[in-house]
């Protein structure tokens, strides 16, 4: 007996070592893998590090094409003092520029009212206005104000907020909705398959039979109905779309519980007594992981298409909040004039939905057993 | 060699994996004549398949052949594609291993028959037509005029490998190279393959590559042997030579590998263990909604068996003879009818919840050691699920114990615990399925054909230890295999089944060496037959 000592284990190689290894060798999954990490942090921390705030609407620029530059531009500037001195009912006699500091030199008939600066501090180009000199009959007076700067990378749209932020703030909702819904359909899905194949004989029958009358409802027709029912939220959104898709999870997981069955191992485990749940949970499950996480990836882009569709349709999330669908089916709508609108957002959900594609790709490759 | 078919020098074949470059031929030189047969033997992993695959242009992605192969002047390794495929499948061909597979399941007989004839001769379709039939006859397919139109499902493995060896024969080839076409038949299948090949070989003339790990074939077929182990040819000669006079170690070893041993008969009045009185299990297919009328099959009819306390039961017959099943409905794993007592109780009216805590003394080892593990689990894991079953409030340390002591007793390094089943050997792993199986201290053990997925010499040391374990633990095993001489070493009570039915039963001396029944002479006839094929040949 060696009750004393035992040896101490030699470590071993797991099947999943050996498709990480795989897969750190794949080049497009691997630069794909990096660049989701880059596009989900900069959907998450980006928007506290953009100055602008999603929501704000910046009345001045509206439809400004996006700009590496800060805003007011040169010419913009006196646009910009002519509109607010219009609505003061002030006449712009002179202006100068030295630096960030403007020194604007107004006229009116009537005495001017040391109040109206509240006009050029409304805009949203200056700031900090104050008057400088008044002349004694008061018709004329200098004022003083800083030009704010503002930068919108990725321009502004029809309301005037910041595309950059919006598109970062969109990528949230995306990826959210992508990641969540994604889950939700796995766990229904492979708890519901896996016992329906595993179980088999009539309750596989009725379980399928359940899943195939969920897959005959139209879509679009659920989705409409829930929405009519509940109203538009966030949280209806991910449960619509997840309570669909979970479907195809089940059939793809119940046909490969179905064969994993068959498998001498389950057998093995059956003759050596162990109880359904256990066969389930340690040789049936694990051992569908592999297809299961390789669907998953190719999921998430599905649900996110399916999210931009219905948003698309208007039955998605509500403003303010928006996400990469709604972006875009704004940005269509003003495509003449603004196609930064458009193709901002479009080349963020591309992209995103790319290296998803490559990186599911790249899991198959380094999961299918084959290639041992 | 002038005048040599094919002549291979310094062929080498490396892969590169993850774990690094494997050299898995290391610079063999062989060559083969016309009308010459030569085998390749070697145990799995030996490089022989590789060799050849490297010799047509197949091998896997990450493979990559050095060397040269002369075929007809020309170096075959360095041929361009386009080249080398008016070279395979017309004047080189092959046969595969897996008939089941070999053949597109979509196309009949005839079509896949005609493709390569139209394709290489250049035939028109009618005469493409005249000349499949004419091979399929050639194979002695009974009926061949009608078997063109079949489609391969509807013919059994031995027929299949017929057509692929019509296919392979179809373009007159000058070299056939046969991988293990024999490996997945039964027993009397195989003889009967065997002796086409001869016959077709020397009416043919063509030089023949037969690649096997089976020592009894190459004796029943090959002129000219060599020996392959670790990528290298460690031994080459004549037939005769070879089987009389090995020279290298690993030659005499393979030849001894054959198991021996008799097990000892128990006493007449030992306890019995486990009976079955007319067992019948029915599959009943079809009878679904749209499926038509329900189709009985009988796979076990009124078997009887009783299995006393020590004793060793080999169940032999064909694949389809009901062998398994047998051992399983015993078991209680597949419905059954009939009475089944353990230990003087009966079992057969028992639910899936009363047979749990006799599970743990009715044990069974499969037959794929590949496929009977799970594999994202460690060795240490699988060895100990069965505890976790039969001994829930065991502790994590002690099942670790336990799990050291059962590899022992088999005979594996216990260090390896931690090691999924892909790291391990065909012969380890079997070890690890025995492991598991006798952890639970079982009385019964069903080996369902545990060695015939193996090696000759692992199949002897598996053998080995199983008959320890026996004597250590006073086991009693039903042994289901095809293979006879392995169950002449491990049992002392023969029972053979054909299509359900028992048809002899007796002590090995007596069903191996006085059958009566017309059958069970055929079965040993050509599984025993290899001893008295020598002289055939010279």
């Amino acid at each position: 007996m060696t009750d004393a000592h035992l040896p101490s284990p030699a470590a071993g190689r797991s099947l999943w070592a050996d498709a990480r290894a795989r897969l750190l060798r794949n080049r497009a999954a691997m630069v794909s893998i990096v660049y989701l990490a880059v596009m989900a942090l900069a959907c998450i921390f980006g928007p506290s590090l953009v100055p602008n705030d999603f929501t704000t609407i910046h009345a001045d620029y509206t439809r400004v094409p996006p700009s590496l530059s800060a805003y007011p531009k040169a010419e913009g500037i006196e646009a910009a003092l002519k509109d607010a001195l219009r609505r003061a009912r002030l006449d712009l006699v002179a202006w100068k520029q030295d630096g960030s500091q403007l020194d604007v030199t107004v006229a009116s008939a009537k005495p001017v009212d040391p109040r109206s600066v509240r006009y050029l501090d409304r805009s949203d180009v200056f700031e900090g206005t104050t008057v400088r000199e008044s002349a004694a009959d008061g018709l004329t007076m200098t004022m003083s104000t800083q030009v704010q700067h503002t930068y919108f990378f990725f321009g502004t749209d029809s309301n005037g907020r910041d595309l950059l932020q919006r598109t970062l703030v969109a990528g949230r909702v995306s990826l959210a909705i992508g990641l969540l819904a994604g889950i939700v359909a796995v766990i229904i899905g492979v708890l519901y398959g896996a016992s329906a194949g595993l179980i088999g004989g009539k309750t596989d029958e009725v379980m399928m039979r359940i899943v195939d009358i969920l897959y005959s409802l139209p879509f679009i027709f659920f989705v409409i109905m829930l929405v009519v029912f509940f109203g538009r939220n966030f949280v209806l959104m991910f449960l619509a779309v997840g309570a669909v898709l979970w479907l195809d999870m089940a059939r793809i997981v119940r046909g490969q519980a179905l064969s994993l069955k068959r498998q001498e191992y389950v057998q093995a485990a059956e003759a050596l007594g162990v109880t359904r749940a256990g066969i389930l949970v340690r040789h049936v499950i694990p051992n569908l992981l592999g297809p299961v996480v390789i669907y998953m990836t190719l999921l998430v882009p599905q649900v996110i298409i399916l999210e931009s569709f219905l948003s698309y349709l208007g039955l998605g999330v509500q403003e303010p909040l928006s996400s990469w669908g709604v972006l875009i089916s704004q940005g269509a709508k003003s495509i003449p004039g603004a196609q930064w609108l458009l193709i901002f957002p479009s080349v963020f959900l591309t992209t995103t939905l790319f290296a998803l594609n490559f990186i599911g790709d790249g899991l198959r490759d380094a999961l299918d057993p084959k290639d041992r | 060699m002038t005048g040599a078919a094919l002549t291979l020098k310094n062929v080498a074949v490396r892969f590169h994996t993850l774990d690094g470059t494997v050299d898995a031929v290391k610079g063999v030189s062989l060559s083969v004549n016309p009308g010459e047969t030569l085998a390749i033997v070697g145990e799995s992993g030996s490089g022989k398949s590789q060799l050849m695959m490297a010799v047509m242009g197949l091998l896997a992605s990450n493979g990559q052949a050095s060397g040269e192969a002369t075929f007809d002047g020309k170096n075959l390794i360095s041929m361009p594609k386009a080249e080398l495929n008016s070279v395979r499948g017309r004047r080189i061909t092959m046969i595969f291993q897996e008939p089941m597979t070999s053949l597109d399941p979509l196309y009949t007989v005839g079509d896949q028959l005609r493709e390569p004839i139209m394709q290489h001769q250049g035939l028109p379709a009618a005469a493409a037509e005249a000349r499949a039939l004419e091979m399929l006859e050639l194979v002695r397919i009974p009926d061949a005029r009608r078997r063109m139109s079949s489609y391969p499902h509807e013919m059994s493995g031995g027929q299949r490998q017929r057509v692929m060896i019509a296919m392979a024969l179809a373009n007159k080839p000058e070299v056939l190279i046969a991988d293990e076409p024999t490996t997945a038949l039964d027993v009397t299948i195989q003889a009967e393959i065997l002796e086409l090949m001869a016959d077709l070989q020397k009416r043919l003339g063509m030089a023949m590559i037969f690649i096997t790990h089976d020592l009894n074939i190459v004796r029943r077929i090959a002129h000219r042997v060599a020996v392959m182990r670790h990528g290298e040819v460690v031994e080459e000669g004549a037939t005769a030579t070879i089987f009389s006079k090995p020279v290298h170690a690993y030659t005499r070893a393979l030849l001894d590998a054959e198991p021996t041993g008799r097990k000892e008969a128990v006493a007449a009045n030992a306890p019995v263990v486990l009976s079955g009185i007319d067992t019948r299990v029915n599959f009943s297919l079809g009878g679904g909604w749209f499926s038509g009328p329900k189709v009985v099959l009988r796979a076990v009819d009124r078997v009887s068996l009783t299995l006393r306390q020590g004793q060793t039961i080999g169940i032999v017959g064909e694949s389809g003879s009901g062998k398994s099943t047998l051992a399983r409905a015993l078991l209680r794993l597949l419905p059954a009818e009939g009475a089944i007592t353990f230990d003087g109780r009966s079992i057969a009216g028992l639910d899936a919840a009363a047979m749990r805590p006799l599970r743990r003394q009715l044990q069974v080892v499969l037959q794929d050691p590949f496929g009977s593990l799970s594999p994202r689990m460690t060795a240490g894991q699988i060895i100990t699920e069965g505890l976790l079953v039969h001994e829930p409030g065991m502790s994590a340390a002690e099942r670790d114990r336990r799990a050291v002591r059962a590899m022992e007793e088999v005979q594996i390094d216990p260090a390896l615990r931690n090691r999924y089943p892909h790291e391990f050997s065909g012969g380890q792993r079997q070890r690890i399925a025995i492991a598991r199986a006798i952890i639970l201290k079982p009385r019964v053990v069903v080996l369902d054909e545990p060695t015939s997925a193996l090696d000759r010499q692992v199949q002897r040391q598996i053998v080995e230890l199983l008959r320890d374990l026996q004597k250590a633990n006073g086991l009693s095993y039903l042994f289901i295999s095809h293979d006879l001489a392995v169950v002449r070493a491990m049992a002392d009570h023969i029972m053979v089944l054909k299509d359900g039915r028992l048809v002899e039963e007796g002590p090995p001396a007596e069903v191996m060496d006085h059958p009566q029944d017309p059958y069970t002479r055929r079965l040993m006839a050509a599984a025993f037959a290899s001893t008295t094929s020598l002289e055939r040949l010279s």
